[in-house]
């Protein structure tokens, strides 16, 4: 029951690697890392250092951030290569010997150091119908908790679009207007799912959304800091219904032999 | 660096200005637009990241689905009591009478509460809440508020300004005529004309060094508000929340959700007394939170605190399978940044500077500043709904209701306006060149220790428990401080420079700070947010009726007095018996 707080590693100094560095005219990230050595206090996170840099050595390091509890999905960036939180990447749980490499998200443009331009998420959400219940009387509607779980699982999103920066088809194929990524599937999926919405974006999620891009390599859902089982529970399911819908099972049938 | 003598900016125009995009100032957004109003929605940081998204247990809303009594008489009266009378009755009321159909037109926007097992909205008990009453999303209801809104939002015709900081409001005569600010990215200057402005900024929790706030509570607001005329009432209560987490020192200040102790969470000391029955026992654990948190600082004072200086809070009888779905964001926090699973035992925990119940004074129908026209206030950089005492859940309904209500009458006030107030270009220059300035200081010291000074020094001096000689104390000290604070230097360039942010938002947080520190030291009394051990009761007689209002003189120096507050009318009076005001009150005194 009571706090367990490494010693061992936590009154120790490590070495950061942070990317420094501003845009060039196509938001290709420019710059250099920098090497800073910042004294760990227990139970340190990532940000805690970022913040530590800032206030002690290099006041302008940019660096985005809200909450510092894992609740807005400000923090996003790379962290000895992995999309992650800063502010939920536990210090005392790497490896004391090696620098800690923090670099900002690879497929979004940079705006400065750790800091990237993550606007094309917010012009891709405008394009999706909203929630559209058949009435508006909502002291009729009846809808239980199971029906809400499946709906509320991907409600949990927090928007840190690290499964987009993760995803490869945006990362290194640069899909950007082909394919909406794994953080707008599910938004898609949750709006499918609600048992009171009437909508059908069954055309759109196939042919705006480019859900064919998606070859379920599961990637996003491995990285996503909600555990949201993006790939399994909501882009399957939802190439599912699109299949249901566009492709008749002749079609099918030859498509998977090879003929189609 | 700019040159400092020639400065750029780009005009916007629209009817109506909305200054933040937490749950205030998006439904203030969607509601101006609704009305027809053309509407700016600018915030200092991203859309659907404010600090409403980290909203835990619920909103209150009477809406009776478990507990067919309930109805927003019981809820007013819970509201002002919580609120050690103090509240402003007529925000109470509205309040608890709008909250349902504002929740409900959640719904109808696509938010998705938890269920009753009829398949209704279901509610969970808070503490000084009489009922069942808050609507809930687990233990994220914050985020699903705040998503609703954005998604509803963004298909409502608004233009949204996003991590665009502004800094200056402007008036010509005592009427809003526009707002001057930076982008945060370029750190280019923007001027938006407007006719009229809702000032939905937030709190002030950063100037203190134990908060469950996010880094944009500097007082922006209520600084850019008094800066033009506005008044700020109530700034000495602020609600210390009794559960925040007390380790690894990381951690300390992120908040624990009430709903622990909503949803039966135990609260006990080092002998392992369930001590609450000292302090309230009809109520116990969900007790009121002003009660809950002075009961854990004189447990932890008196010696029978937790190893790492707070209390235990136990909810692993409950089960590890309802844990994690009534809790998941608790379970997931503690086992990852405390290292505790608390499906297994308990959690410690301890108080954290959680809410700021005073902020602009506004008139309690409209949410109009009554001393600047065209001046909208919503959300938690307003006050008077709350009193001395926010109950818990009331944060996020307030924002529904008094958001629509500011956006409502702002796009009326809007359309009253033939034309656009001139602007006085001097004016912007020279707010344009009080931002570049610090570029060109020469000092050694940045506005990162000045912060860091700041935050102990209120924690310590104007926290939970306050005394005249620290109180004077603290005022003196934050003197120097804004004196340091005027000198601290900036490097770099002007984009994305958070050192150059601090350094102007450090200014507001001084503001802020030296308004609560002045209101408190007048206020020998103590109820709800404010506590001071030199008068350590409820002086009803004197103090039950007065509220503080504090303003800017024309000199600059910020002042505070005292003024009767509005008179509840007789047949909201009636509604409370002798017995009923009495509890009210008879556990002040204790600490
Ligand atoms: C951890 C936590 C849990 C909580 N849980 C609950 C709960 O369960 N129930 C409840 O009722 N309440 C809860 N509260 C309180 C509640 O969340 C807040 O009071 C409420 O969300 C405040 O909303 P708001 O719209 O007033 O402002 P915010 O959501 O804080 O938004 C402020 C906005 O103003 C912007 N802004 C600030 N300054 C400037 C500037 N200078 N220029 C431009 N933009 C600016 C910010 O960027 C932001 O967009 C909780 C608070 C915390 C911290
Ligand atoms: S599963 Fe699909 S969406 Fe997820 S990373 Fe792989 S390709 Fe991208
Ligand atoms: S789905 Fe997960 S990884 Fe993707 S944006 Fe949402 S929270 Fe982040
Ligand atoms: S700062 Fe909010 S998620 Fe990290």
């Amino acid at each position: 029951m009571m706090m367990i707080v490494s010693d061992a590693h936590t009154n120790r100094v490590a070495n950061f690697h942070v990317f420094r560095g501003n845009p060039d005219e196509n938001g290709e990230h420019i710059g250099e890392v920098v090497n800073y050595e910042v004294p760990l206090k227990p139970g340190w996170v990532v940000l805690d250092a970022i913040h530590w840099i800032q206030a002690n050595k290099q006041p302008d390091l940019a660096v985005r951030w809200n909450c510092k509890a894992a609740k807005c999905g400000s923090c996003s960036a790379e962290i000895n290569g992995l999309p992650s939180l800063m502010c939920k990447t536990r210090l005392d749980h790497m490896p004391a010997d090696k620098p800690i490499i923090v670099k900002p998200m690879k497929t979004f443009p940079l705006i400065k150091d750790l800091v990237t331009d993550v606007s094309w998420n917010y012009e891709v959400n405008k394009k999706i119908q909203p929630f559209t219940p058949a009435n508006s009387n909502v002291d009729t509607w009846r809808y239980f908790q199971q029906d809400a779980d499946r709906v509320q699982e991907f409600r949990k999103c927090i928007e840190c679009f690290i499964c987009q920066d993760t995803c490869h088809v945006l990362r290194h194929h640069s899909k950007f207007d082909k394919f909406f990524g794994p953080r707008f599937m599910i938004r898609l999926a949750q709006l499918e799912f609600h048992p009171l919405d009437v909508a059908d974006r069954l055309k759109f999620i196939k042919e705006e959304a480019g859900i064919g891009f998606c070859n379920i390599t599961k990637c996003c859902t491995d990285r996503c800091p909600e555990q949201i089982r993006i790939t399994d529970n909501g882009i399957i399911p939802l190439k599912e219904r699109v299949v249901d819908r566009f492709y008749d099972p002749i079609t099918m049938l030859l498509n998977k032999i090879g003929l189609g | 660096m700019m040159s400092s003598t020639e400065h750029n900016y780009e005009t916007k125009s629209y009817d109506v200005i909305v200054i933040g995009a937490g749950g205030a100032g998006l439904r203030a957004a969607i509601e101006a637009s609704a009305q027809g109003a053309s509407v700016a929605l600018v915030t200092k940081s991203l859309l659907g990241k404010a600090h409403t998204v980290m909203a835990e247990g619920g909103m209150a809303a009477a809406l009776g689905n478990l507990d067919a009594a309930d109805g927003w008489v019981p809820h007013f009266k819970d509201s002002i009591r919580g609120g050690k009378y103090m509240n402003n009755w007529r925000m109470a009321q509205i309040h608890a009478e709008e909250a349902p159909e504002r929740v409900k037109e959640l719904e109808l926007w696509g938010a998705v509460f938890d269920r009753t097992p009829d398949g209704r909205i279901l509610q969970r008990a808070f503490g000084g809440h009489t009922y069942r009453r808050l609507a809930h999303v687990g233990d994220r209801t914050g985020l699903e508020l705040i998503r609703t809104l954005q998604d509803k939002g963004i298909h409502s015709g608004i233009d949204v300004f996003m991590e665009c900081t502004v800094t200056n409001l402007l008036e010509e005569n005592g009427q809003v005529s526009g707002a001057f600010g930076y982008w945060r990215e370029s750190g280019r200057f923007i001027l938006f004309k407007g006719k009229s402005i809702v000032m939905a900024s937030g709190g002030i929790g950063k100037a203190f060094e134990v908060t469950s706030n996010s880094w944009e509570y500097t007082g922006d607001g209520q600084a850019m508000a008094m800066a033009i005329g506005a008044e700020l009432i109530d700034m000495e209560f602020l609600q210390f929340h009794p559960t925040g987490m007390v380790c690894p020192a990381s951690v300390k200040g992120i908040l624990v959700t009430e709903a622990v102790r909503g949803e039966g969470g135990k609260l006990t000391n080092a002998l392992g007394e369930r001590f609450m029955k000292n302090y309230d026992p009809e109520r116990m654990e969900l007790s009121t939170r002003d009660i809950v948190a002075k009961a854990i600082y004189a447990e932890v004072r008196d010696g029978r605190g937790s190893p790492n200086g707070g209390v235990f809070l136990d909810i692993s009888h409950r089960g590890a399978d309802y844990i994690k779905r009534k809790l998941p964001s608790m379970y997931h926090q503690f086992l990852e940044l405390g290292d505790v699973d608390i499906t297994k035992g308990p959690m410690e925990v301890g108080p954290t500077m959680h809410y700021t119940m005073g902020g602009i004074r506004v008139n309690p129908e409209t949410q109009e500043s009554p001393t600047v026209k065209g001046l909208f206030a919503a959300g938690e950089c307003s006050g008077g709904m709350h009193g001395a005492n926010r109950l818990g859940g009331n944060s996020l309904s307030d924002l529904i209701v008094f958001g629509r209500r500011a956006g409502l009458y702002a796009a009326e006030f809007a359309k009253q306006q033939t034309e656009m107030l001139p602007i006085d270009n001097e004016k912007v220059k020279g707010y344009a060149q009080a931002l570049v300035e610090p570029f060109e200081r020469k000092g050694t010291e940045t506005p990162y220790p000045i912060h860091a000074e700041l935050q102990h020094l209120m924690h310590t001096k104007v926290g939970i428990v306050r005394e005249e000689k620290f109180l004077k104390e603290a005022i003196a000290e934050l003197a120097v401080l804004r004196e340091r604070a005027k000198k601290a230097r900036v490097d770099g360039s002007r984009a994305y420079n958070p050192g150059w942010h601090l350094a102007h938002d450090l200014i507001n947080m001084i503001d802020a700070s030296e308004i609560v520190a002045k209101a408190a030291l007048q206020r020998e009394d103590s109820r709800g947010g404010h506590t001071r051990l030199d008068f350590n009761f409820s002086d009803d007689k004197v103090w039950r009726h007065r509220t503080s209002v504090a303003s800017r003189a024309t000199d600059g120096t910020l002042t505070v007095s005292y003024f009767d507050k509005p008179q509840m009318p007789k047949e909201l009076v009636a509604l409370f018996d002798k017995a009923e005001e009495k509890t009210a009150f008879e556990t002040e005194g204790k600490f």
